[in-house]
């Protein structure tokens, strides 16, 4: 396509001033995890890693990555069965209502955390209260899995149903059955979709509050509740910096490990 | 003569659509035979049928004398080789080759003597370790067969097996299939839309319409005695004239310029087609046009468009359709 100079000016200001909307933040943040100053002037006088080596005496901050990490697991691998079973069944089978069903799974994603949040509150304070039991970990958890499992039916769906059938009929046309075309040919060829929303379901818990809000026992804290919590605390402020430049840098791997995997570019997601 | 596959009555609707309606069809051992009809007419499914991916609503199925209308495809002694293909992605060639020993437990040092063997066979030594994206359309589909061959089945099932392929690699594959059936001795079974292919390649045809065999015989029957105006308009270029309430087919080379045969008809030149090695004549008789093909052997004066000529051929190569 032929753009004028002036047009091509344009697309490239434009593009770096999206960038730079986007990323600018995180490069303060990243420099202020180095800025020894407690009230952040700017630009730093000086670099030093002091709140870096306060990270492991913090308070709380280890144990909100290890609840973060176990419900961001679990929610992940509740979607990943669920998620893809019920993604085969759409592809696979045509059966009274499928239609319905797919809408009914996509639709957490697009419903307001804080709705889901709610509801799930409400869900399991009716449920537990007569049990004398309290909103825990595993509460969370459930509360994730519900747009986690989005993620995973997405990438999966479109990965079976770009694949289609024929390969399956060729294994079991040469003598396969249904277990070793499965294990031979089904798994190897959605192995990276799997990957991809298992790595994007994974990112999504991971930064989730609305809904853990809603969710999480007395006890139960997880990474972005301890940021969210400390970072109005002087004391704590530059430690929040120091996470979230971490963070940053951690997830960075995945989302292009995801990238690489989905190469259909059809996993979307709040991320 | 022992039967490879005899289908009795074999019915199977996808809801409404009755895709194959009461089909009989017996299959002889050895036999390369052809499944010829336009898309929707049921040869596909009678296919799948055959290889156990859909299953029969009523009817019987049997392979080499044993009922397998309800048996799943990898209990089946059939093989397939697939439109599209089929081959997996992520497997070799050598692999894919493989496969079906591989799942039957062969041994893995048997597994790659045969699978190697297969490969040379359909002439594709030194492609052992590549990926099928590094195949062309041809080199793909000998993989295809030789992964199926590979496991000697009883009966080779081809569905379109050269659609996919450009005009000229589809005119070899035709004559190498046929050596590569004669040289293996398993049944052939294969669908095919394009009227030549079955022609050239066939033993024995089936016409398929709307969901049912409409003529079977071999490819000289088919073509010269048709028994319908269908079969008659599918297989070869239709000449219909209708005379005294009544529907006949004449083959168009069967037609010699001037009064040459036994049935002389006059017409008005509509259009000459040079075409090679034959031209192309229409001429309107009544309401109908009849297409003839003259050689161009240098022996005639052709008309142009507009004379009023004289046709004719002789009455045994007319036949009542209708």
């Amino acid at each position: 396509m032929y753009l004028s100079r002036r047009a091509r000016m344009l697309l490239a200001t434009l593009t770096f001033g999206t960038l730079g909307f986007i990323y600018v933040p995180l490069i303060v943040v990243a420099i202020n995890s180095f800025n020894p100053s407690r009230s952040f002037s700017w630009p730093p006088q000086s670099l030093s890693t002091v709140w870096w080596g306060r990270l492991t005496e913090s308070n709380g901050v280890l144990p909100a990555i290890a609840t973060s990490i176990k419900v961001g697991l679990g929610a992940t691998a509740i979607a990943l069965v669920l998620g893809t079973c019920i993604a085969f069944a759409v592809s696979r089978y045509s059966f009274y209502g499928k239609n319905t069903l797919s809408l009914l799974v996509i639709f957490p994603i697009a419903l307001p955390g804080i709705i889901t949040g709610i509801a799930l509150n409400t869900t399991f304070h009716t449920f537990l209260d007569p049990l004398n039991k309290e909103l825990a970990l595993w509460t969370v958890v459930v509360g994730h899995a519900t747009f986690c499992i989005v993620v995973v039916y997405n990438n999966m769906l479109a990965r079976l149903r770009r694949l289609g059938q024929s390969l399956e009929e060729a294994s079991q046309d040469l003598g396969a059955n249904i277990f070793q075309t499965f294990r031979f040919v089904t798994f190897p060829l959605v192995r990276s979709a799997l990957v991809a929303g298992g790595l994007l379901a994974f990112a999504l818990s991971f930064d989730e509050i609305v809904v853990t809000t809603f969710t999480a026992g007395p006890g139960t804290e997880t990474l972005p509740q301890w940021i969210f919590n400390n970072l109005f605390r002087p004391n704590q402020a530059p430690i929040v910096n120091v996470v979230a430049t971490l963070l940053i840098v951690v997830f960075i791997f995945p989302v292009w490990l995801s990238q690489h995997y989905s190469q259909d570019g059809s996993a979307g997601g709040r991320l | 003569m022992t039967i490879a596959i005899r289908l009795s009555k074999v019915a199977k609707s996808f809801g409404e659509v009755k895709a194959v309606d009461g089909v009989d069809l017996e299959i002889a051992d050895g036999e390369f035979f052809a499944m010829l009809g336009p898309s929707g007419s049921g040869k596909t499914t009678v296919l799948r049928l055959i290889a156990g991916f859909e299953l029969p609503d009523s009817g019987l199925i049997e392979i080499d004398g044993v009922d397998v209308s309800q048996t799943p495809p990898f209990n089946r002694d059939v093989n397939t080789v697939f439109q599209d293909y089929a081959l997996f992605p992520h497997m070799t060639v050598l692999e894919n080759v493989e496969y079906g020993l591989k799942v039957k437990k062969v041994g893995k040092a048997e597994r790659a003597v045969r699978a190697r063997k297969a490969l040379q066979r359909v002439k594709l030594e030194g492609y052992e370790a590549r990926k099928p994206a590094q195949l062309s359309g041809g080199q793909r589909q000998r993989v295809a067969l030789a992964r199926a061959l590979v496991n000697e089945p009883k009966v080779l099932l081809l569905d379109e097996p050269l659609g996919a392929l450009d005009l000229q690699l589809r005119h070899e594959m035709q004559v190498e299939l046929k050596e590569l059936q004669r040289d293996v001795g398993i049944t052939f079974i294969f669908v095919t839309h394009d009227q030549e292919e079955a022609l050239t390649m066939a033993d024995r045809i089936a016409v398929f319409h709307a969901g049912n065999i409409v003529q079977m015989g071999t490819a000289r029957e088919i073509y010269e005695q048709p028994n319908s105006e269908f079969v008659a308009g599918f297989v070869g270029i239709s000449n219909l004239l209708h005379r005294d309430q009544k529907v006949i087919s004449i083959r168009p080379e069967k037609i010699k310029l001037g009064q040459v045969g036994d049935r002389v008809y006059s017409g008005l030149v509509s259009s000459v087609m040079f075409l090679g090695a034959l031209t192309r004549i229409n001429v309107l008789i009544g309401d109908d046009t009849l297409t003839l093909l003259a050689e161009n052997d240098g022996t005639q004066e052709f008309p142009t468009v507009g004379d009023q000529i004289e046709i004719s051929w002789n009455s045994k190569y007319e036949f009542q359709v209708g």
